[in-house]
């Protein structure tokens, strides 16, 4: 996908101004924070199973390539390929190489964010190939002319109903619809016939388990499910880092990821997918491929980092993060938004091209507290603004600030004089409402605040004062 | 008990009666206060820009300036929370300097934790006629675990009546350089919390943190809300009215 995350600040400001989608943000916010509250009531040690689903996370980290070749190993004795891909071409070369190699005419898509990265439905379509995205919100964003999606795992929540209803009506010649209900029938009807024609499935995986060889796919549609078993060849596409050790461990993750993400005890669909068609069944793909990708993932292996490939995409950062409900998900410019995306997105297309995205935010922690695999998002946000420092990425004017700053900070004996200089001027710009309404320097404040002016002398002045009398 | 007491350079240059209410609470339960005189700044701003050489420069001056005390005390949760749970990430590599952080960040209190678990204060001085609603400050909440204390405290101050608001827990866009750097989204976030204070139609929002307070502040008045009280927690407490 292209990359328009150097645009942050632009692309926040259009969005700060766009009420539809200021009404949509709210709408689903609520809902997302109250579910995943509710839902983990039912868990009866919620922070101990965060501290095993954490530890698992490590664990497979840790050894990654050891359970990436029992992986490899346990897949090809049940039937499949399995393929590396180092790069986001890589990945798209792959499929379109499986694709010729099977004389693939049409190749139906579950969700795969993986499969953003490297933008393969274009590379499929350039290939002369159609493809049809079967789960709902990328089937929307597909008609919507290739609209990036701005969650991880409601890729079109920034729309409403409405706007879904005036797209599909469009873009099936089909009346308006208010109900959503009667919208889903509607895409399903036109999904349907894709199924029963395709000749390739592609879908993502939410994780690899090394001990079966096997992908496992949580989805609520049941689009999953079809896509990987009725057509000819099945390619599941996802990171090096979807790794889980075991069945048991998937198990222990399950129990948090719908939570997290939607609020869900288990998502509607929970798919394990284990070798091709044997002889006398019935279901499942002849050939079976896994692309495991992976694309900037070891590179974030080796750094300080590497915390955040404990990530099960759950979505609970950006749910919960004020400023992705402020700005949207689109503002992020790339495939992943959010407090995760702000970590993911400069490791993997450049610090230089993203260095916004850790900036922007309070650290608040309210994504650290939330994510079920214990992420210290803040942190790792905090690390990239340390590289972003030391390569000068930064402003020479932001540089010259905090320098001065910390300068006078060191020296108390001019610190307590200019201090004293400096709150007394605030003081005076301040006037009779002791309100500053613009600040030479410090625009980006007093744009839309006034800054409460300073009483007009430093506590260190009085406090002197104080004790010598 | 030698309470050294960390003004924090907001505190030190827009409320220095923040500090003096905030003392006034410290002997009022039985603590002996000291101010070394030579401190300014935790560091965080230069930490949280990623400018780690400052940082670790300004924590050794606060390491030296406090490690005498029996206590490191901050009329603020972002820089008791910045102490406490950063300094050890800035010596990691310095393991003479890395156990006095240590020692000096299992000293280090936020003022109302402190007031409350330490001092068991059970009268307070202030007076206060009115209803008030509560922020909770985002270093204080989740790094300080500041949440019943302020509360607690002002329960006994006569005269106040607490109405929660609602998502007080969320961040009210302050984020130190963020607001600046990124001030129109930090304005909206700031403009959210104006409008959840605003609903509750008490007479004052009362906080723990400086940033957070001119923050709110500064929205609020940009709004035109010349009414609604912004008060730190200790001013209330102490019943001592900013001065202006
Ligand atoms: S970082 Fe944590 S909260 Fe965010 S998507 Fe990943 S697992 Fe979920």
């Amino acid at each position: 996908m292209q990359v328009a995350s150097m645009h942050f600040k632009e692309r926040a400001h259009v969005k700060l101004h766009d009420e539809r989608l200021q009404f949509n943000l709210k709408k689903m916010q609520g809902k997302f924070v109250a579910k995943r509250r509710e839902s983990l009531v039912e868990l009866d040690d919620f922070e101990g199973t965060r501290d095993s689903a954490k530890e698992i996370r490590n664990r497979a980290l840790e050894n990654l390539d050891v359970w990436l070749e029992l992986f490899e190993r346990n897949a090809k004795a049940r039937g499949a390929t399995v393929l590396f891909a180092e790069t986001p071409d890589d990945v798209n070369a792959l499929v379109l190489e499986i694709a010729a190699r099977h004389a693939v005419k049409k190749i139906i898509k579950s969700k795969s964010m993986v499969s953003e990265e490297s933008a393969l439905d274009h590379a499929i379509e350039a290939a002369g190939m159609k493809v049809v995205e079967t789960d709902l919100g990328e089937y929307i964003l597909q008609i919507n002319n290739y609209e990036p999606p701005s969650h991880i795992i409601g890729p079109a929540l920034h729309k409403s109903k409405e706007e879904v209803a005036d797209l599909f009506s469009k873009t099936h010649g089909t009346p308006v619809k208010t109900d959503i209900a009667e919208l889903c029938l509607e895409a399903r009807g036109v999904l349907r016939s894709h199924y029963l024609t395709a000749d390739m499935g592609i879908s993502g995986g939410n994780f690899f388990v090394a001990e079966t060889g096997s992908v496992v796919l949580v989805t609520n549609e049941g689009n999953a499910t079809l896509t990987t078993t009725l057509p000819r060849v099945h390619v599941a596409i996802s990171g090096i880092e979807k790794i889980v050790p075991t069945l048991e461990d998937t198990a222990t993750l399950m129990r948090l990821l719908p939570r997290s993400s939607t609020g869900q005890s288990i998502s509607n669909y929970v798919d394990i997918l284990t070798g091709i068609k044997g002889a006398g069944e019935f279901h499942g793909a002849e050939h079976m491929y896994f692309i495991i990708v992976d694309s900037g993932r070891t590179a974030v292996l080796a750094s300080e980092l590497r915390e955040a490939l404990r990530c099960i995409r759950c979505g609970a950062c950006m749910n919960h993060c004020p400023v992705y409900q402020n700005v949207g998900g689109h503002s992020y410019g790339w495939v992943y938004p959010g407090p995760i995306g702000s970590i993911l997105t400069p490791m993997y297309v450049g610090l230089e091209n993203a260095q916004d995205l850790p900036a922007a935010s309070t650290m608040c922690n309210q994504c650290g507290v939330v994510c079920p695999v214990r992420i210290p998002l803040p942190d790792l946000q905090r690390k990239l603004r340390e590289m972003a420092f030391e390569h000068g990425l930064r402003p020479w004017y932001e540089h010259a600030a905090l320098s001065i700053w910390s300068w006078f900070s060191q020296r108390p004996a001019l610190y307590g004089f200019g201090t004293a200089i400096a709150v007394r001027a605030l003081k005076w710009m301040g006037g009779c409402d002791g309100l500053i309404h613009k600040l030479p320097i410090g625009a980006g404040w007093t744009d839309e605040r006034d800054f409460p002016a300073p009483e007009g002398k430093t506590f260190r002045e009085l406090y002197k004062k104080r004790t010598a009398t | 008990m030698r309470v050294g007491f960390f003004v924090t350079c907001l505190v030190d240059t827009m409320r220095p009666s923040v500090g003096f209410a905030a003392i006034e609470l410290l002997e009022a339960g039985g603590a002996e206060v000291v101010v070394p005189p030579a401190q300014t700044c935790c560091g965080q701003p230069a930490y949280n820009s990623g400018d780690r050489a400052d940082a670790i420069a300004l924590a050794a001056k606060v390491i030296a300036e406090f490690e005498g005390c029996d206590f490191l005390v901050a009329p603020s949760g972002s820089c008791s929370g910045m102490i406490r749970t950063h300094y050890g990430d800035l010596f990691s590599a310095d393991p003479p300097m890395l156990q006095r952080a240590r020692a000096l960040m299992e000293k280090t209190r936020e003022l109302t934790d402190f007031l409350v678990n330490e001092l068991k204060l059970a009268r307070v001085p202030g007076r206060f006629d009115g209803t008030i609603t509560y922020h909770d400050s985002c270093a204080g909440l989740r790094e300080m675990g500041i949440k019943a204390q302020p509360r607690a405290l002002l329960a006994m101050v006569p005269g106040l009546a607490l109405r929660e608001l609602p998502g007080c827990e969320v961040c009210c866009g302050f984020g130190g350089t963020f607001s600046i750097k990124f001030g129109e989204i930090s304005s909206r976030m700031a403009d959210n919390k104006c409008q959840d204070i605003a609903g509750t139609g008490a007479d004052a929002v009362v906080l723990g943190d400086l940033g957070c307070m001119l923050n709110i502040e500064g929205r609020l008045r940009r709004r035109g809300d010349m009414k609604t009280r912004v008060l730190h927690v200790a001013e209330v407490l102490a019943g001592r009215k900013p001065k202006s």
